[in-house]
């Protein structure tokens, strides 16, 4: 939605590149556009054109299991909100009949039938690819029966179900009849990791924890809903996803089977019977009323024809080729490649890539940085005085409000509020129209306060702010009211009680604003350099990139020497070789003049804020010095777990996997002479202590076995294993492990392995999930596929930065799947094992990510504060000083008027403040207020609050 | 000379997916004009279809 509106974007719809034609830094694009039969310009989505029309045809956007109309628009809340006709489905554009009821029916005129296809020609310096991904097509392949049985659907399919603007409201519904659905299955894995027959070898990474997703979606609208998931590995190998598992699994009771899946049938009843085949070769038989395929992901032909476009190198399974350590490079100098369209990924870590392709491109044309940037520009406020002409604006939110509210009846009680001039109901409040409305009607009418009765302020205030900006209104003159949050969805029980509910908060906000007068922030200048700390290839990548979009880079590294943990991994999981690379890192970070490197030093105080941030670093000798930066990058990465079980450290034999790479690059007699190799996994991982997947272990024992193999095919080798979690792409590794006849024994369900020495070799005793019966291994060495830990000084450094850890000490990000390398601070980003256990490729690419993001910030060169700051009301505050104390950034100081000596107040720096409130809420004389929450504002609402109620009372 | 300066400051992203809309507004956000090029007739990609989103199984609008 943020890019609908953003004056440097512009929205191409309906495009398809033909030619991307010159070099990095001038390509010419020609691009042709369909047409839509639409003035975008003139249209204003209301949606009568749809109602007319007479064209049925299923909905793509719910998977076809709803119907749309010709003339469409993609979705409710969709960018651009324009609505266009389907030129095969209209009954005028495919000659079927001389139907124009949309072009009567638009009040606008903005129905065109005289538009065709068009070619534009595009310049840029960049190109990024981020064209997507399918789901794979499972309809007629056997065994899963989708496309025959009405109740087999797919995954996405189910997205729609369980959508609350999906076909059935999200209610869940058997599509054969509409009837509840008592029994529900999940089959993973369907087209994915597929060796044979139908779909393909990789593994889609994300369909495990979408699955589970759904799964608690489905308990949570029907909890009496039997849901079992059938996996073969469950692959939770994500920040925070073992525990949403184990949520799963023990809060809401899904049942989880590991086994083979190889019928899916018709069952009486439009029901479906599944035949699975376990572990062990048991056969098993269920019949549920519902199954979902969890279908992967696949790049359509499109994708392929846009890389011969683009000319670019495509890799072995169809994704675009790119190197781990130039994870968003294509191999054609200047075209970037992002997102599913180099690799199965998650949202969080499509997004990653998005501001990493970005980072990239900036570093290329950093020069030419504004050179084609256009600049917001608001009309004048306007004055306001206290004659309040309140706008009050009742968003439906689509269904999500108006389902469990009265909106009418609001409406009438909030007319008869004192000073309401306008009270005016709005399907989707957010969308662009209904923007374009609310500017229009506080032009219209002269409204100079506005509520907002919606969502959150958390969501969407900003976004109303700026719709106020836009009409001449000074953004603080708006109060939200959120019926969402506060009242739809936690009250759908009681319509009526619902409805009075929010009156009382519709009164409530117009209480506030009574006393509301426009505010303006400050604009505080952005020191055009970053802080990184940490120096290992995350810090290191952050900061070539910054230094290289041209800002002055401070890198600050503990120990005594740059690479961190990258100094002791060898090859990639593609095999490429680590060592150079970090030499090469290394050496770029020394020679750039824009990067200051403090070795041995560590950060021991920070101050200020985003733009204007102070830190001071120590360095060995205990010479001290203070860096002036405007953001902040933490890359402190993490540590190796060391084993406590297994005979480690006490069993010669018994190495970690690191030290095993080491000794087979060394040459160690017991690497080459051993014939059997035991690999043992999760060791100090999703255990008691640490309960959280370390993401890279799998590949990296399953790698080291391959080797092994290679080198001698007579070898033993066994990796013991809870769930094989070599993801995405890696599943080629696995395959080939496989193929190699390393042996794979399952040891989650029957207790942990025991080793134990026997002479010269070691004695592993493990249960054998095929055969049903212990085994005794005789190996020349075992090898601990041990875990990451959080940095050692994440701890102190969360507090210094005033920052969080997550449960397992990480750092935690904003949002874990929309904001992955932002921290809750402004201007503070995170990047590498810091964040997270994670391979390599991955650390640069989060890496390059938060440099973009941080890059971004240093650019634009000024920062525009927040506008809810803490004030001075100087005739009440008594210099008691009490909220000195109080304040935890430091914002506040004590002063003397000259002249009036004997007068004490406190005052307070704007460019400290964070508007958190503390200080008010410790004032004893009401002496001090934070902005939009006032002692006589907030008084005001409680008045309000209380006012109907006492009516109400009998 | 003009028209390659005027190209320089320019990003052309195709595809109009979370991955797409992340890198717009970054470089839009840091003084680029972008073009967002996209095939169907809005953007949004496959997560405008997402009922919800983990962790917190919040909208995924």
């Amino acid at each position: 939605m943020e890019c609908g509106r953003h004056l440097n974007i512009e929205i191409i719809t309906q495009a398809r590149v033909t030619a991307i034609k010159g070099q990095e830094g001038n390509f010419t694009l020609t691009v042709r556009q369909s047409p839509g039969y639409v003035h975008a310009d003139k249209c204003i989505a209301c949606g009568r054109c749809s109602e007319v029309c007479p064209a049925g045809v299923p909905d793509e956007h719910d998977f076809f299991l709803s119907e749309r109309k010709a003339i469409h628009i993609g979705y409710a809340q969709a960018v651009p909100l324009t609505y266009a006709i389907d030129h095969s489905a209209c009954l005028r554009l495919n000659g079927q009949a001389k139907c124009r009821r949309c072009r009567q029916a638009c009040p606008a005129g903005a129905i065109d039938f005289s538009q065709a296809e068009h070619t534009l020609r595009i310049q840029a310096g960049a190109v990024i690819l981020a064209a997507g991904f399918v789901p794979f097509d499972p309809s007629g392949h056997a065994p899963w029966g989708y496309g025959t049985l009405a109740n087999v659907i797919t995954s996405p399919e189910m997205e729609r179900l369980l959508s609350s603007c999906g076909p059935t409201r999200g209610h869940l519904q058997r599509p054969s009849d509409g009837q509840p659905v008592r029994s529900l299955a999940f089959l993973l894995c369907v087209g994915s990791r597929a060796q044979h027959g139908p779909g393909h070898a990789y593994c889609s990474s994300v369909c495990c924890m979408s699955s589970i997703k759904e799964a608690v979606l489905a308990k949570e609208s029907s909890p009496s809903t039997e849901v079992t998931i059938y996996y073969s590995d469950l692959r939770t190998h994500g920040k925070g996803f073992e525990r949403y598992f184990q949520h799963a699994r023990d809060r809401h009771g899904i049942r989880f089977v590991r086994c083979r899946p190889h019928g899916v049938e018709a069952a009486p009843g439009d029901r479906i019977r599944i035949r699975t085949l376990s572990e062990s070769g048991r056969q098993r038989e269920d019949t549920v009323d519902m199954a979902v395929l969890s279908v992967g992901m696949v790049l359509p032909d499109e994708s392929l024809a846009l890389a011969r476009t683009a000319a670019i190198q495509m890799g072995q399974e169809r994704f675009a080729a790119t190197s781990s350590f130039q994870p968003l490079r294509s191999s054609r100098r200047g075209i970037f490649v992002c997102g599913a369209f180099s690799g199965p990924r998650d949202i969080s870590h499509a997004i990653e890539q998005g501001s990493a392709a970005a980072a990239s491109a900036a570093e290329l044309l950093h020069q030419a940085r504004f050179s084609s940037w256009k600049r917001t520009v608001f009309p004048p406020q306007r004055p306001v005085d206290s004659t309040l002409r309140i706008g009050v604006f009742l968003c439906h939110c689509g269904g999500n409000i108006a389902e469990n509210i009265d909106m009418d009846a609001l409406a009438r009680r909030t007319e008869r509020m004192e000073q309401v001039t306008l009270v005016k109901q709005l399907l989707f409040g957010c969308s662009q129209d209904s923007r374009k409305e609310i500017i229009a009607e506080i032009e219209r009418l002269g409204l100079n306060r506005v509520v907002i009765a919606a969502c959150s302020p958390r969501s969407h205030e900003e976004l109303f702010r700026t719709t106020l900006r836009e009409a001449g209104l000074n953004g603080h003159l708006l109060e939200m009211a959120n019926l969402r949050h506060q009242v739809a969805w936690v009250h759908g029980h009681d319509r009526q009680a619902a409805t009075r509910k929010a009156a009382d908060l519709v009164r409530m906000a117009t209480a506030a604003l009574r006393d509301r007068f426009p505010v303006r922030g400050e604009k505080i200048p952005v020191k055009p350099s970053a802080l990184v700390i940490g120096g290992g290839v995350a810090g290191m990548t952050a900061a070539l990139n910054l230094a290289g979009q041209g800002f002055s880079v401070e890198l600050v590294e503990k120990s005594d020497r740059l690479g961190g943990n990258a100094l002791n991994l060898n090859r990639t999981w593609n095999g490429e070789q680590v060592p150079p690379f970090v030499r090469r890192l290394t050496e770029q970070v020394n020679d750039h003049p824009g990067i200051t490197v403090h070795l041995s030093s560590e950060v021991i105080s920070v101050s200020g804020r985003i733009g204007q941030f102070s830190t001071t670093i120590r360095d060995r000798k205990n010479h001290r010095r203070i860096i002036g930066h405007g953001v902040t990058l933490l890359c402190t990465g993490g540590r190796r777990a060391l084993p406590t079980e297994y005979g480690y450290a006490k069993l010669p034999q018994v190495v970690t996997a690191l030290e095993f790479d080491a000794l087979h690059i060394y040459g160690d007699i017991r690497v080459n002479r051993g014939t059997t190799f035991v690999f043992l996994q999760c060791v100090g991982s999703r255990d008691e202590n640490h309960n959280y997947c370390s993401r890279v272990c799998c590949t990296h024992s399953v790698q080291s076995a391959i080797a092994l193999k290679e080198e001698n095919p007579e070898r033993r080798v066994y990796i013991l294993y809870r769930e094989m979690r070599t993801y995405a792409l890696r599943e080629r590794l696995y395959h080939k492990a496989l193929e190699l006849g390393v042996i794979f024994i399952n040891h989650d369900r029957f207790g942990k392995p025991q080793v134990n020495g026997h002479g010269e070799q070691v004695q592993v005793e493990v249960w054998d999930h095929v055969l049903n019966r212990p085994l005794r291994i005789i190996a020349d060495m075992v090898i601990l596929a041990s875990g990451i830990l959080p940095g050692a000084d994440a701890a102190d450094l969360s507090s210094l930065l005033r920052v969080t850890v997550d449960e397992d000490g990480f750092f935690q990000e904003a949002h874990p799947k929309l904001r992955p390398v932002d921290l809750p601070g402004e201007g503070l980003f995170v990047a590498g094992l810091a964040h997270g256990p994670k391979p390599l490729e991955e650390s640069v690419c989060q890496a390059l990510a938060a440099a973009g993001r941080a890059g971004a910030i240093l650019a634009r060169g000024e920062i525009q504060l927040s506008m809810l700051k803490a004030v001075v009301n100087e005739s009440a505050c008594d210099g008691c000083g009490l909220c000195l104390e109080a304040c935890p950034y430091q914002a506040i100081h004590p002063v003397t008027i000259p002249g009036q000596e004997e007068t004490r107040l406190v005052r307070v720096e704007e460019t400290r403040c964070t508007g958190c409130g503390i200080c008010q809420g410790s004032c004893p004389k009401k002496g001090i207020d934070v902005n939009d929450f006032t002692h006589a504002q907030l008084l005001a609402q409680i008045d309000a609050a209380l006012e109907e109620s006492e009516v109400r009372q009998p | 000379m003009k028209r390659s300066e005027t190209a320089k400051g320019r990003i052309a992203i195709i595809g109009g997916g979370i991955a797409g809309i992340q890198a717009a507004l970054d470089l839009a956000d840091g003084g680029f004009f972008v073009h967002l090029l996209e095939k169907n007739t809005v953007i949004g990609g496959h997560m405008a279809r997402l009922a919800k989103t983990f962790p917190a199984n919040d909208c995924s609008m």
